[in-house]
């Protein structure tokens, strides 16, 4: 039952920040890609870095339960994976989170984004069993592989020597830093800036 | 009104935080996974079964869903989970969100300023374009076992190389889309 409030209480939050930093706008994420527009790339470099920070401080604190943490596999797939994401993020300017939360705030090509995400995941669970036989789904470096070890955790750590959590630490300030340096726009100057900025004034 | 980089940052660092803290990192595209075995498994009830030998107590004849010792099986019997409703919050919150800020005008409701001024007026273009890119950007996460938030922002938060390489992959591949398909600003 505790899980199920949480459920709402944190999806909720995470759907009502999604439309308040302007991801839920494919204005804004194709305005990312395309370089013109950087102000979403400088709001997840800093959600990434602050979360990140505060997550390894938290571990070192003994705040934040390691058990809690989940680190997916690497493999080959993760890398094809991403770039067929990249380019239907591209295209329609929504990734999965943002399609539905799109949807929800009545943008009808989120709706069909959506429609379209429920078949192309269909087809992934068709064709798995293929997939599976290809050998990209096979692990590398050792799969469940963090820049550090991490105690109380199984992962594997990439680098040895220092504790995992501080060099997430500095890894999550880098991400800030990196947030702060990167500028508004790279190249050109966008009039998408005027368009999205009318859409969202009162 | 959209949040400065700065609040929206923390606003959305602090959420992911939050969900760390009490139950698991953030991630939505297991979920279309999940409804769409919920859709099967109501018209074929085979799909989803209880099995005793099962780690979750549930298997099916699709491998996807069996994977892992039947894991996504079990949520598709019981849909009132965790990530399954944290998907529907996130849609809820959203919602709310707009209208307090006086919802989508209509004029942007079938697409983005930026499609209209490279691709033209026609909602159908736009919608077929955006359904195709929700059949690929689905197909893409499952495969890489995550999307933009459990890779990208998620994997990332928790220094996972699989966060770095997925960011990779959709950035690598993203920007020279989007670049050589606008060529016009919004």
């Amino acid at each position: 039952m505790t899980t199920i409030v949480l459920a709402i209480l944190i999806g909720a939050a995470f759907g009502f920040a999604l439309d308040r930093v302007g991801a839920t706008n494919p204005d804004y994420i194709i305005g990312m890609l395309r370089l013109s527009r950087l102000h979403l790339m400088k709001t997840i470099m800093l959600a990434i870095g602050v979360s990140s920070t505060l997550m390894f401080l938290g571990l070192v604190g003994g705040v934040i339960d390691p058990g809690h943490l989940s680190v997916k596999a690497t493999y080959v797939g993760v890398l094809i994976g991403g770039i067929l994401l990249g380019v239907g993020f591209a295209v329609a300017g929504y990734c999965p989170g943002t399609g539905l939360a799109g949807a929800a705030t009545g943008r009808k090509d989120g709706w069909f984004f959506v429609l379209g995400g429920l078949i192309g995941a269909a087809a992934y669970m068709g064709s798995y069993a293929w997939v599976k036989s290809t050998g990209i789904l096979d692990n590398l470096v050792g799969g469940k592989t963090t820049l550090g070890l991490i105690s109380g955790t199984k992962y594997t750590a990439l680098v040895g020597g220092i504790p995992g959590e501080w060099i997430g630490v500095a890894v999550g300030l880098i991400f800030v830093a990196a947030a702060f340096l990167l500028p508004d726009s790279i190249g050109r100057q966008s009039r998408t800036h005027e368009a999205a900025g009318k859409e969202t004034s009162p | 009104m959209i949040l400065s980089w700065q609040k929206g940052g923390l606003l959305l660092g602090l959420v992911f935080l939050a969900a760390v803290l009490l139950v698991k990192p953030i991630g939505v595209s297991t979920q279309f996974v999940i409804l769409d075995g919920i859709a099967w498994d109501a018209i074929d009830s085979q799909v989803v079964v209880e099995s005793p030998d099962a780690k979750s107590g549930y298997a099916s004849p699709n491998a996807y869903l069996n994977k892992s010792g039947g894991k996504y099986a079990k949520s598709v019997a019981n849909p009132i989970n965790y990530g399954f409703v944290f998907v529907l919050a996130l849609m809820a919150g959203a919602a709310v969100s707009a209208l307090l800020r006086g919802g989508v005008p209509r004029e942007y409701r079938a697409m983005p300023a930026i499609w209209r001024s490279n691709f033209g007026d026609s909602p159908w273009k736009r919608y077929l374009a955006a359904f195709i890119s929700g059949f690929i950007v689905l197909y893409g996460a499952r495969l890489a076992g995550g999307c933009t938030s459990g890779h990208m922002m998620s994997g990332m938060m928790q220094t996972a190389i699989s966060g770095y390489l997925f960011t990779a992959g959709a950035f690598l591949a993203g920007v020279p889309v989007a670049i050589l398909l606008f060529r016009k600003e919004g």
